[in-house]
């Protein structure tokens, strides 16, 4: 009976959350439940429509590829709404009308837009390809029969449960791990799940050896997992309720928040993006990996490196001066480590240089990697407590952070998604290299005027806000910073909707890619002879 | 698979893994690198020794240099203050009404004040002290309780009806809405209104102006020309701290809005209440 349990599992559920709503002790909460409700009576109708009594025997010799098909599509959905939402953000403050009240409001489209872009463009991006590396370079099928499919709708309902949560106004107030208790718990489960996938197809692979990027991914699966259920360690108020309270308070609460929020970027946007760069490249280029040494040295370094790094985020605070120093030093001396990764990805190129020149993803991946190079340079930087307390409350933090996100993570997200589309859809080829071309351009351009904005708007915020007079007397009240800051905020906004523009290419792209069409365009100019494969 | 394999481009020995096609290449660490790497561990070496950083069951290593971020913020406090010390001091004895005639003491004033001015005042009176509807634009010479340096010195020092200074200016417009008839109390907006622009019916002026002596002159004085005792506001001069219009008029007559303001004596202590106040009187409309 295919679907017979899971409609039934979904049913119920739908069921407890309409309960849930009925007997909410607040109304956030029984919106909230009202919404989780329809939401699965929806995927039981679906569910409930495909329901078999005599299915065809499911052949499960071959690589579970249909969950990776319908992660691709989510990856270019959540990444174009993900994109427009910092759009819209970006415009909010340079044009503060445009904060709709309530629902609209900076402070809810503000996580709106973090955790769009974070966990469900970048974590559906995860998903779908350590699914795919996991099995090709295993030689296994997915472990777990459906389970998969569990994980991945498991994880969109943590997407859609997390993004009404901050717009009805449920938070828990902790920067990337804003939504509360019962959503935190539902994707611990999913989680659960999705290491058990991960580390059994792991177990049962037909290769004698782990490659390098499943290293990265398990380390990111099981690192997340850790750093999830400790920092949103809390106590409901009412089971029926959304308000909870952290098991920790005052600067050891900060100090958890900054270890996970630190760790987020360092296992989410690092380690599990880079489990991408060292299967994509490899393949779009057609060349070895450098150096297997270094892959594994950085590797070790990195994982062990980074989980320190987290109290830079709270220099000049009231977290104790011991605690600080270590914060700054491991970051410090995470520089090289970061930099393995970069020296890995860019030398694999070694030998197809020319393919910059030639081919718009090989390009794209590459330009992610220099991103990524520049990124890493300038965290450890920004993380020396002098620099920092320049930089510290600055939108120099937030160009930092956007040349990472656009940079690395968008970009070799892209690469990924456009080598991927044409193999899982069983294309010859993308639909069209020249729009691939222009999605390039636009990120590119988009990423650079972003952060060279940034730069320059955060040095003048902290000069500014830093500035006394001979006479010992501040020079700026903090509004003038503000009103300082309209002309960045507006060219931020223009960067970041040249991006966007480039993510609404590539859903279009993509999206004649899957139905099978394939644009007729003159070739990429020098293309043709490097066509011919380089082993 | 682990069969020795030479790439033929770079001519490096691969580790005769292969994974869906993808080799590995056996190059060694750049060199560059590791030695940045041990150069790194070597500075964080030296930066641990020197500065706090190792926890110990109580308390902490203390590092060489003796380094602690608060005793920083202490000494750096403790130098900018002495730095201001003489002129802080100077004004802190000086009383209000005799800083303007020290040169040196007013240009400290006007800057410190400027200072806090952004700090403190921004918020509600707007960063070049212009106002906004309900909160006094400073700039100008219609002062509700007096202009001159001493008046703005305890107004500052006090605020106005905030229930937590008993020195707090204080004053209450009575609603009339509960006293006159909706047409009378149109009839004396007009009035109001007529005295610096153009009511909108004519015929409502004269009654109205009887109804303004009748209940408005003993605050507002006879020509509506105010009184700073009750910060009761000049109705002729054609500013208004709330809305203008007829309609406007009317309805802070019916049931008017009354401002708060914090006393600020308490809170920045007297010299920099002192500054404030030569720094507001500095704008152009002091008395």
């Amino acid at each position: 009976m295919k679907y017979a349990f899971e409609t039934i599992a979904v049913g119920l559920a739908a069921f407890l959350a309409l309960l849930g709503a009925a007997f909410a002790q607040d109304s956030l909460f029984a919106a909230h439940m009202g919404i989780v409700c329809v939401v699965l009576l929806i995927a039981t109708v679906i569910l409930l429509r495909n329901v078999t009594f005599n299915p065809e025997p499911v052949d499960t010799s071959g690589y579970l590829d249909g969950v990776i098909r319908y992660g691709v599509i989510a990856t270019v959905f959540w990444g174009v709404i993900g994109f427009a939402a910092g759009v819209f953000v970006a415009a909010q403050l340079a044009f503060p009308d445009l904060n709709i009240e309530p629902y609209l409001n900076f402070g809810r489209t503000r996580p709106l837009h973090t955790s769009a872009v974070i966990f469900a463009f970048g974590g559906n991006a995860l998903l779908a390809t350590s699914f795919y590396v996991v099995q090709r370079t295993t030689r296994a099928r997915l472990f777990g029969g459906n389970l998969a499919w569990f994980v991945f709708w498991g994880y969109q309902l943590f997407i859609v449960m997390a993004a009404t949560g901050y717009l009805l106004g449920i938070t828990q107030g902790r920067e990337y791990a804003e939504p509360e208790w019962y959503v935190d718990l539902w994707l611990t489960i999913v989680w659960v799940a999705y290491l058990v996938v991960f580390m059994g197809t792991l177990l049962t692979r037909k290769e004698s050896h782990i490659y390098v990027a499943n290293w990265f991914y398990l380390s990111f699966i099981i690192t997340i997992a850790m750093l999830h259920v400790v920092n949103n360690l809390a106590i409901p108020v009412s089971f029926l309720g959304v308000k909870s309270y952290s098991a920790f308070a005052g600067v050891q609460d900060a100090l958890t928040q900054w270890w996970y929020g630190h760790n987020a970027v360092g296992f989410f946007l690092t380690a599990g993006f880079l489990g991408m760069m060292y299967y994509f490249i490899p393949k779009q280029a057609g060349r070895p990996v450098y150096s297997y040494r270094l892959s594994i040295i950085h590797f070790w370094a990195l994982i062990f490196l980074y989980i320190w790094a987290g109290p830079h985020h709270l220099h000049y605070t009231a977290l104790p001066d011991w605690a600080q120093t270590l914060g700054m030093v491991f970051s410090i001396m995470l520089w090289m480590p970061s930099w393995g990764g970069m020296i890995n990805g860019l030398m694999t190129l070694s030998g197809a240089w020319d393919k910059i020149r030639t081919d718009p993803i090989i390009r794209m991946m590459v330009i992610a990697v220099a991103f990524y190079g520049m990124s890493t340079f300038e965290g450890p930087m920004m993380s020396i407590k002098s620099v920092n307390s320049l930089s510290h409350y600055t939108d120099w933090t937030i160009g930092h952070v956007h040349s990472g996100a656009l940079g690395w993570v968008g970009m070799i997200s892209f690469g990924a998604m456009y080598y991927l589309a044409p193999k899982l859809w069983g294309r010859n080829r993308l639909y069209s290299l020249r729009m691939v071309n222009w999605h390039f351009w636009l990120a590119t351009l988009g990423i650079v005027l972003y952060a060279a904005v940034m730069w320059v708007a955060g040095i003048q915020q902290g000069l500014m806000w830093r500035e006394y007079n001979d006479q010992g007397f501040l020079v700026y009240s903090f509004a003038e910073s503000v009103a300082a800051m309209k002309p960045y905020y507006i060219l931020r906004a223009i960067g970041g909707l040249m991006y966007l523009t480039g993510g609404i290419i590539m859903a279009f792209n993509i999206y004649m890619t899957i139905i099978g069409r394939e644009r007729e365009e003159a070739p990429i100019p020098g293309a043709e002879p490097a066509l011919v494969a380089a082993e | 698979m682990s069969d020795k394999h030479v790439d033929e481009v770079s001519g490096v020995e691969t580790t005769g893994h292969v994974w869906d096609g993808i080799r590995e290449l056996n190059n060694p660490l750049p060199r560059w690198w590791l030695w940045t790497f041990y150069a790194t561990i070597v500075w964080a070496i030296g930066y641990v020794v020197l500065y706090p950083a190792i926890p110990l069951v109580s308390g902490n290593t203390k590092g060489m240099l003796g380094y602690s971020s608060r005793g920083d913020v202490a000494q750096e406090l403790s130098a900018a203050k002495a730095a201001q010390g003489v002129l802080v001091e100077q004004i802190a004895q000086t009383p209000i009404s005799e800083i303007e005639a020290n040169p040196e003491l007013l240009q400290f004033a006007i800057a410190g004040g400027s200072a806090a001015f952004k700090v403190n005042c921004v918020q509600c009176h707007g960063s070049g002290a212009q106002g906004f509807e309900g909160y006094p634009n400073l700039n100008d010479d219609d002062w509700l309780w007096g202009g001159s340096i001493d008046e703005i010195y305890t107004t500052i020092t006090h605020g106005i009806r905030n229930g937590q200074d008993d020195d707090a200016r204080f004053s209450e417009m009575p609603a009339f809405g509960d006293m006159l008839e909706p047409g009378q109390i149109r009839e004396v907006a007009a009035y109001v209104a007529s005295l610096s622009g153009t009511p909108s019916d004519e015929a409502l002026v004269e009654p109205g102006k009887v109804v303004f002596e009748e209940n408005c002159v003993a605050c507002h004085g006879d020509n509506a020309q105010g009184d700073k005792e009750f910060g009761a506001p000049n109705l002729a001069d054609a500013i208004w701290l709330y809305n203008g219009t007829e309609a406007g008029i009317a309805s802070q007559a019916r049931n008017p809005k009354h401002g708060v303001m914090p006393a600020w004596g308490s809170r920045l202590g007297d010299a920099t209440v002192k500054q404030l106040a030569v720094f507001v009187h500095s704008l152009g409309g002091g008395q």
